[in-house]
């Protein structure tokens, strides 16, 4: 597999570097102090390639936490609220758009 | 069912032990993601979009009832109180945390359950009939081949690291319910003149993003060579196979590239040297796993009993009876499907509660066997027909006796968008519209039989290149849309859809499929041409026209 690293960087605005936890496989974030966190609001913003990158190469040193580091887009908000910039991650951030067999 | 031996329980304890280690590892950071990616896929785990998936083999899709019971467990304590029948006879948990995953594979080891074979490339959980070893008119059970194959590809050394995953299926019906025509390879049981068991054997079938129908390669291979001529396609496969190209890898494509007569003179050339080899199976071999494969002790009894009689003036019960339960090669017992397709559900799967009660009613009604099959519905294999009225009402408090196998709600859908990480589109919600839409079990009645097949992105997970109707999830600047086929099959006459037309907004697929029903009634020479003969008929211009008239 081609690593994070080797691939192309190309962002078209806001962007927030999103993994999995490893222990129990959880959506989380980059945040700005070299950890992970579940709440986007508290992730790391990044506006330029090479800001992405680095936040990108940061996060893909930190494996033990956790996994698949990538850059997804975002918005952000006049009021600064951080929202997901697609589907997918709206998805991610907010689970399954059914209702569970059992109500979670 | 069939009963393990001592050695098969020593391996998958020893393999949920190690993976516990391995697991520990991860966790410490000893090993790396990377190091250890490989090694969760070799036990069925896999990472989606906001969780780990456990994916769990059912060898043939027979589950006994404690089998059962332990999975309602498993989804119970570790997950999130249901599972996911998948269409290769698994089931996937989808929440399941890394650090649970040892004691969750532990639990289900205790009754003979494991991940081996579910990913990864190597030889997969090799599937068949769901109702094998009961319909009527089969060769002889399936079940034996592939257990017999299970154990010959079980941690195969050679062929753990293929170029790429490998499917195989068998069926010993004329009607095919194990869509082996789009497996790498399918294997149809016959019997030759002389009345021994052999097999047609079909290779390079698939779907994926270059579907491509399995043709025969060889019309009869002797049950005694079966091991060794699938060892020789796999060799022949994993040396040519295209490791290079993800996309190129599988065999339908060395199989499309070298002609199949050329791959067919390979795998004659390798057989030659393979055939006399110690996996030629002798007589006493098929005998003991023959006689491992226990049968129920069926009692005489009427096929026409006073129950069944007095239950047939309730209309509701008829209607359910005439669609979800079929005939058995005994007499007085009949097959019963229990339908995962409930109106406004997710196909496919089941609460814990329900695996629960499912196991209480296969030890009540079957004989303590439960069936998987492949369009994501499970059965009861063995049902006296006396008892089919007591069992349909159980079933119908429990919301297992939707009237609709085989209808057009009975649809076949992928995980798609609301958890796949490969997704393109969402897919459960969309097979979750069109059963509102076409609630109504008369109209659906009338439609006949009908299958939607719907995949959240091209690796065809949901089978929608063979649907009657596939719907093919894409992305289009960001949205859902949804590419529309028709005229496929999955059964012995195997054939990939038709696209009508440019792809169509998420809102729009279910008026979609009702233009594309409204022209088949309109269209149909007699209430009994089913959709697939209608499109096969008249092709798909009717269809098309009527669809992109307006839009
Ligand atoms: C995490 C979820 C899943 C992932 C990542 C995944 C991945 C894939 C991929 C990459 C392929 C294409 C293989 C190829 O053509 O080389 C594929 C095909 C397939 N998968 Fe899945 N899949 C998932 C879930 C499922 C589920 C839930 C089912 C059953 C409902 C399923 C059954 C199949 C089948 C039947 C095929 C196509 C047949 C073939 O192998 O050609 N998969 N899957
Ligand atoms: S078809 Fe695509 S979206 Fe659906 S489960 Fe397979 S990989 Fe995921």
């Amino acid at each position: 597999m081609t690593s994070p690293l080797q691939q192309k960087i190309k962002i078209t605005g806001p962007s927030v570097v999103t993994a999995n936890r490893t222990w129990d496989g959880i959506v989380v974030y980059r945040d700005g102090k070299r950890g992970w966190t579940p709440d986007l609001a508290d992730a790391a913003i990044v506006r330029t390639a090479d800001d992405a990158r680095a936040l990108l190469a940061e996060s893909a040193a930190d494996d033990v936490v956790a996994i698949g580091p990538y850059i997804a887009p975002v918005i952000v908000k006049d009021d600064g609220a951080i929202e997901p910039g697609n589907l997918r991650e709206r998805i991610r951030r907010k689970g399954v758009t059914i209702d569970l067999p059992i109500p979670a | 069912m069939y009963a393990y031996d001592e050695m098969d329980r020593t391996l998958v304890n020893e393999r949920v032990s190690e993976f516990r280690d391995q697991v520990k590892r991860r966790l410490s950071g000893e090993l790396t993601e990377d190091e250890f990616k490989m090694l969760r896929l070799m036990n069925g785990v896999y990472l989606q979009l906001h969780a780990y998936m456990l994916r769990v083999a059912i060898p043939y899709g027979t589950l006994s009832a404690p089998q059962l019971r332990k999975m309602a467990h498993v989804a119970r304590k570790y997950d999130r109180g249901y599972g996911h029948f998948t269409t290769r006879q698994n089931i996937q948990f989808n929440w399941i945390k890394l650090s649970d995953l040892p004691d969750a594979l532990e639990d289900l080891a205790s009754v003979g359950i494991h991940a081996m074979q579910t990913s990864g490339n190597c030889v997969r959980n090799v599937t068949t009939d769901q109702w094998a070893g009961v319909a009527p008119g089969e060769v002889e059970d399936p079940r034996i081949w592939a257990e017999l194959l299970r154990q010959y590809s079980t941690m195969h050394p050679e062929f753990t690291y293929l170029p790429r995953k490998f499917k195989i299926a068998i069926t010993a019906s004329d009607h095919d319910r194990a869509a082996i025509k789009v497996h790498d390879i399918g294997l149809r049981i016959l019997n030759n003149e002389a009345g021994e068991t052999g097999f047609e054997v079909l290779v390079g079938g698939g779907l994926g993003r270059t579907p491509f129908i399995g043709k025969v390669i060889k019309p009869f291979v002797h049950g005694r060579d079966i091991l060794s001529y699938v060892e020789s396609i796999l060799r022949v496969y994993n040396q040519y196979g295209r490791r290079d190209n993800i996309y190129k890898a599988r065999i339908k494509i060395l199989v499309h590239e070298l002609g199949i007569e050329k791959f067919a003179a390979e795998v004659e050339e390798e057989w030659q040297v393979t055939r006399e080899s110690a996996l030629q199976l002798d007589d006493e071999v098929v005998a003991d796993i023959r006689a491992r494969f226990r049968y129920p002790g069926y009692e005489a009894l009427s096929d026409t009993p006073d129950e069944l009689t007095a239950a047939s003036a309730d209309p509701q019960f008829t209607r359910w009876l005439k669609n979800s339960v079929a005939a058995h090669q005994q007499k007085g017992y009949a097959i019963v499907t229990l339908s995962l397709k409930p109106i406004g559900g997710p196909p496919g799967d089941a609460t814990a509660e329900q695996m629960d009660a499912i196991a209480d009613l296969a030890e009540k009604y079957s004989f303590g066997e439960i069936r998987v099959g492949h369009e994501q519905n499970l059965a009861l294999p063995n049902v006296a027909k006396r008892d089919l009225p007591a069992l349909w009402r159980q079933l119908d408090k429990l919301g297992l006796a939707t009237p609709n196998v085989n209808l057009i709600t009975d649809i076949i859908a992928c995980p798609g968008l609301d958890y796949c990480s490969l997704a393109n589109a969402r897919a459960i919600p969309i097979a979750q519209e069109l059963t509102r839409r076409f609630a109504n079990h008369d109209l659906a009645d009338m439609i006949g039989r009908l299958h939607i097949n719907i995949s959240g992105c091209i690796n065809a997970c949901g089978h929608h290149h063979v649907g009657h109707i596939g719907i093919l999830g894409v992305e289009k600047n960001g949205e859902e849309f949804y590419q529309i086929t028709i005229g496929g099959r999955a059964d012995e006459g195997a054939v990939v859809g038709t696209l009508i037309g440019p792809a169509v907004p998420y809102d729009d697929v279910a008026n979609v499929i009702e233009d594309i029903v409204e022209s088949y009634l309109a269209l149909r020479a007699r209430p009994d041409e089913l959709f697939v003969q209608t499109v096969e008929r008249l092709g798909v211009e009717p269809f098309k026209e009527r669809v992109y008239a307006t839009r």
